[in-house]
C-alpha cells in the first residue's frame, strides 16, 4: 500500500515530565523525528509519525506537563495545542509508579472533553513496588481505554496503537459524567455557563461551555483576556468573591482539590498498594549525592567530567575537523588557478569554506555535551544538581541548573547557551543566555595569551589572568542580578522540583536526545553563522585596492594594504574618535570590529595589520614588539577587558538568535555587552591613566 | 501533643508525617504547588531537613525538592 492511500491519524502526546513521555515517544516512532516549532511559540515540538495498519499515525509531543494552567509557558502550549490543533488522539503518558499525582493531568484532559488513551507506563516499577490495578475499573472510571506500557522494554507498543486506532475511528461520545466540584462551585459554573453560551458563542464552541465557565471561576488569564463582555466579567467575578468568601480560599485551589479527590476516589476503588516501601534505591542514591557534605564535592566532579570531556575530549576531532577544512582550502587553492579579480574563487577559498568549517567544528563540543547532559537528565541527576547548586544561584536570581551552561561558557558560548534548555522558566533562562559570554570562553584565551606576556611581567601574568576572568564572573553576577530586577522581573523565591526516581538511562534516548541536539544546531544555528562569515568576508576583502598602488609590495603588506582599504579598516578608522577615550586607536577598533567574527580572529587580524607574516614562525613574538612599541600596559589591560566583556562572536549571537526565537534579545544582547564594555574600560582607562600620571 | 499544633513546615524534623493545613503565599505558588500535588489535606513526610539548606519530602509517592522561602509558606501540623 503507499503512503496515500494510508488514513492520517494526528496524536498529542501529554504527559508529567519524568513521566517517561519521551521514551513512550520513542519507543511510538522509532528515529523518525522532525523538530518544529509550536505555531507562534518559541517552544519546540518534536514530531515523529508510524504505520500501522491502514493508518499513517503522526505523534506529537507536548511539553511535559503537571497540569493544564495558564501559570506555565509548557502547560500553555499543551493546552493550546490540544485545543487550536484537535489531535484525534491525545495519549496522556502516566508514570504508574506516581499514580495520584500524574491522574491530576488526565483530569484536566478529561475536562476538555478529548479522545483520549492512557498509557500506563513504568507498570514494570509498579508491581516492583507492590501497585496492583483493577485497569478494568479504573478505565471505567476515568472513561478512557488503559494500556499497560513499559517504554524501556517497547513493551506495549502494539497494545498501544491498536486502542489509538480504535479510539480515532470510534464515535465520539459525550463522557457520561463530569468531574464535580461540589454544590457551590457547581451553581457558579450552572449561573455562568448559560452566559458564556449566549454572549460568547464563539468561545463556548471551541472550548466547550463548561469548560469555559470552569476556567473563568479559576480565574485563568488567558481564558479571562479572551472575554471582552462586562455582563459576563462581573458576573463571573461576583461568583469569584462569593466563593472566597465561602471557602477562605481561592476557587481555583479548591477545584483543584476537588479533582484530587475525584482522583483518590476512583484509585481507592481500583488500586491496591500490597507492600509499603520505605527506603528504596533511590533513597539511598540520594542520601549520598546530595549529603550536606559530600553533596557539592560529587556535584563539582560531575561538572568537571562534563566539562573535560566537552573540551578535552572534543578538542581532537575539532582539530581534525579544521584541518580538513584547512586542507580543502589549499588544495582548492592549488587546483584553481588564481585569476585577477577572481572574486568567486576567493568567497569560496577564504569564505565559504572557512564559514562552513566555522560552523562544523563546534559539532563535537554540542555532540558530547548533550550526550552529557541527556545521561544526567534521564539518569535523574540533573534535578539533584540543581537542588545543590540553588542556593548559592539563588542568591544571583538564578535556578540552580543555570550554573551548568555557566561552566560550559567557559569552554565556549555556544554549546552554553544551547545548554539553557535544561531551564524551564523562560525568564531564568533569558537572564542565563544573556550573562553567559561574561564568562570568559575559551577563544578570548588566545588573546590574552598574546597580550599578557606582551604587557607584564613573568610574575605578574597569573594573576593578570585571574583577575580578567574573575572580572567576567563579578560582572555576570552583577547583570544577573540587575536583569532579575528590571527586564525579567519575576518570582524566584519558589523552588519546587521533583525529585524523580534514579534511573539507568537507555542508549535509545540518549541517542535520539543528542542527534536531535546537533540536527537542530546545523539546521537553526549554522545556516546564520555561515551567512554571517560571508558577510563579514565581503566586509574585510571590499572595496579592493587597486592593483596599482600595491604594485611592489610584499605580500603581507598587499593584506594589510587590503584590510586598510576594506570597510571593517574604513569603520576602524571612522570609530577612532569614539575609541580614544578607551585608550584604542584605530587598529585595535580594526581588529576588534574583525574579532565579531570569531574571537580568536582578534589576534589574525591585528597580525594582518602590522603586516606580520602568519608563516613566520615567531609572529606572535614579533606581533608582540610591535604592540609593546605602540601601546601601555594599561592599553594591553583595557583591550583585554574590552574583548572579555563585549560583543559576543557572531556565533554567539547566532545561537541567541536561534534558542530565543527572537532578533530583538540578540540585538539585546549585542549591544548591552558592548555598551557595558565600553563604560568598564572607560572607567578602567581614565583612573588608571590617573593614577599612572601620578 | 505536637502534631496538633499548626506549624511552618520547615520546622517540622527528618522523618516526621505531617499533614499540610494551608499554604500561604501568592495565586501563582499555590496553584503550582497544588498541581504538583501539595494542597490542604495532604499527608507529607520530611526525608531531609538541611535546616538552612536542602529540604526534600515525599508526598503521593514522588520526591520533592522544595526551596527555603516555600517551606516557611507551607503550615502543617
Amino acid at each position: 500500500m503507499t503512503d496515500s492511500k494510508l488514513k492520517k491519524i494526528t496524536v498529542a502526546l501529554a504527559g508529567n515530565p519524568n513521566s517517561g513521555k519521551t521514551s513512550v515517544f520513542n519507543m511510538l516512532t522509532g528515529a523518525s523525528h522532525h523538530v518544529a516549532n509550536y505555531p507562534g511559540t518559541t517552544v519546540e515540538t518534536v514530531q515523529g509519525t508510524c504505520t500501522h495498519g491502514d493508518f499513517r499515525i503522526v505523534f506529537v509531543d507536548l511539553p511535559g506537563a503537571y497540569g493544564l494552567t495558564a501559570f506555565s509557558a509548557e502547560e500553555l502550549v499543551a493546552r493550546k495545542f490540544i485545543i487550536d490543533e484537535k489531535p484525534d488522539v491525545v495519549v496522556n503518558v502516566i508514570d504508574t509508579s506516581n499514580l495520584e499525582r500524574n491522574l491530576y493531568l488526565t483530569t484536566q484532559l478529561i475536562e476538555l472533553d478529548v479522545p483520549l488513551v492512557l498509557a500506563f507506563n513504568m507498570s514494570d516499577v509498579a508491581e516492583q513496588r507492590g501497585i496492583v490495578f483493577d485497569i478494568a475499573r479504573l478505565s471505567e472510571l476515568l472513561e478512557a481505554p488503559i494500556v499497560p506500557t513499559i517504554a524501556s522494554k517497547t513493551k506495549g507498543r502494539i497494545a498501544l496503537l491498536d486502542a489509538i486506532v480504535a479510539e480515532a475511528n470510534s464515535p465520539r461520545k459525550s463522557r457520561t459524567h463530569h468531574i464535580t466540584y461540589g454544590d457551590e462551585i457547581e451553581d457558579a459554573i450552572k449561573q455562568i455557563e448559560p452566559l458564556v453560551c449566549s454572549e460568547q458563542p464563539a468561545l463556548a464552541v471551541k472550548y466547550g461551555s463548561r469548560w469555559v465557565a470552569l476556567k473563568l471561576i479559576e480565574q485563568d488569564s488567558d481564558i479571562i483576556a479572551k472575554i471582552k463582555d462586562n455582563r459576563l466579567v462581573d458576573v463571573v467575578s461576583d461568583a469569584v468573591a462569593k466563593l472566597k468568601i465561602i471557602f477562605r480560599d481561592d476557587p481555583e485551589v479548591v477545584i483543584a482539590e476537588r479533582r484530587y479527590g475525584f482522583i483518590s476516589g476512583a484509585c481507592q476503588e481500583s488500586v491496591k498498594t500490597t507492600v509499603e516501601l520505605t527506603h528504596t534505591t533511590s533513597d539511598l542514591a540520594d542520601a549520598v549525592l546530595t549529603h550536606r557534605v559530600f553533596g557539592l564535592p560529587i556535584f563539582m566532579l560531575m561538572m568537571y567530567l562534563v566539562f573535560y570531556l566537552t573540551f578535552s575530549i572534543a578538542a581532537y576531532p575539532m582539530a581534525w575537523l579544521e584541518q580538513f577544512f584547512g586542507w580543502l582550502s589549499i588544495s582548492l587553492a592549488s587546483v584553481w588557478p588564481a585569476q585577477a579579480g577572481d572574486w568567486l574563487r576567493s568567497l569560496i577559498i577564504d569564505g565559504v569554506i572557512p564559514g562552513v568549517g566555522g560552523v562544523i567544528v563546534f559539532l563535537p563540543n554540542i555532540l558530547i555535551l548533550f550526550l552529557a547532559i541527556a545521561v544526567l537528565e534521564d539518569s535523574g541527576y540533573m534535578a539533584r544538581a540543581a537542588f545543590i547548586m540553588d542556593r548559592l544561584m539563588h542568591k544571583i536570581g538564578l535556578h540552580g541548573k543555570s550554573f551548568i551552561p555557566m561552566l560550559i561558557g567557559f569552554g565556549c558560548s555556544v554549546p552554553a547557551i544551547m545548554a539553557t534548555r535544561i531551564l524551564e522558566n523562560k525568564r531564568n533562562r533569558l537572564t542565563t543566555i544573556m550573562i553567559l559570554p561574561l564568562m570568559s570562553c575559551g577563544a578570548r584565551l588566545t588573546i590574552y595569551g598574546l597580550l599578557i606576556p606582551a604587557f607584564f611581567p613573568q610574575n605578574w601574568r597569573g594573576p593578570v589572568l585571574w583577575l580578567i576572568y574573575l572580572t567576567g564572573i563579578v560582572l555576570a553576577v552583577i547583570a544577573a542580578k540587575v536583569l532579575r530586577l528590571t527586564v525579567f522581573r519575576g518570582d524566584t523565591t519558589d523552588f519546587v522540583m521533583e525529585l524523580p526516581p534514579y534511573r539507568v538511562p537507555t542508549f535509545k534516548s540518549l541517542s535520539a536526545h543528542t542527534w536531535m541536539r546537533c540536527l537542530m544546531y546545523l539546521k537553526k544555528a549554522g545556516t546564520v553563522i555561515l551567512a554571517f562569515s560571508i558577510i563579514l568576508w565581503v566586509a574585510m576583502n571590499y572595496p579592493r585596492v587597486s592593483e596599482q598602488s600595491v604594485s611592489g609590495l610584499s605580500q603581507d603588506e598587499v593584506r594589510q594594504a587590503q584590510l586598510a582599504n576594506s570597510v571593517i579598516g574604513r569603520v576602524g578608522r571612522a570609530i577612532e574618535p569614539v575609541i580614544k577615550p578607551l585608550g584604542f586607536d584605530w587598529k585595535i577598533g580594526t581588529a576588534l570590529i574583525g574579532a565579531t567574527a570569531a574571537k580568536e580572529l582578534f589576534v589574525a587580524q591585528l597580525g594582518i595589520i602590522y603586516a606580520v607574516s602568519s608563516h613566520e614562525n615567531a609572529s606572535a613574538s614579533t606581533l608582540r614588539q610591535h604592540l609593546q612599541a605602540d601601546y601601555s600596559s594599561l592599553v594591553g589591560f583595557c583591550i583585554m577587558l574590552f574583548c572579555l566583556i563585549s560583543s559576543p562572536c557572531l556565533a554567539t549571537i547566532a545561537i541567541t538568535r536561534s534558542e530565543t526565537s527572537s532578533w530583538f534579545w540578540a540585538a539585546f544582547q549585542f549591544i548591552s555587552l558592548t555598551v557595558l564594555a565600553y563604560v568598564v574600560t572607560l572607567m578602567v582607562y581614565q583612573l588608571g591613566s590617573v593614577v599612572m600620571a601620578l | 501533643m505536637e502534631t496538633t499544633i499548626t506549624r511552618p513546615l520547615s520546622q517540622v524534623d527528618e522523618g516526621h508525617t505531617v499533614n499540610i493545613i494551608r499554604i500561604d503565599g501568592g495565586r501563582g505558588l499555590r496553584v503550582r504547588l497544588t498541581t504538583m500535588g501539595l494542597l490542604p489535606n495532604t499527608q507529607v513526610t520530611v526525608i531531609h531537613n538541611g535546616r538552612s539548606g536542602p529540604f526534600v519530602i515525599s508526598v503521593k509517592n514522588s520526591k520533592m525538592a522544595l526551596g527555603r522561602g516555600i517551606v516557611d509558606k507551607i503550615m502543617v501540623s
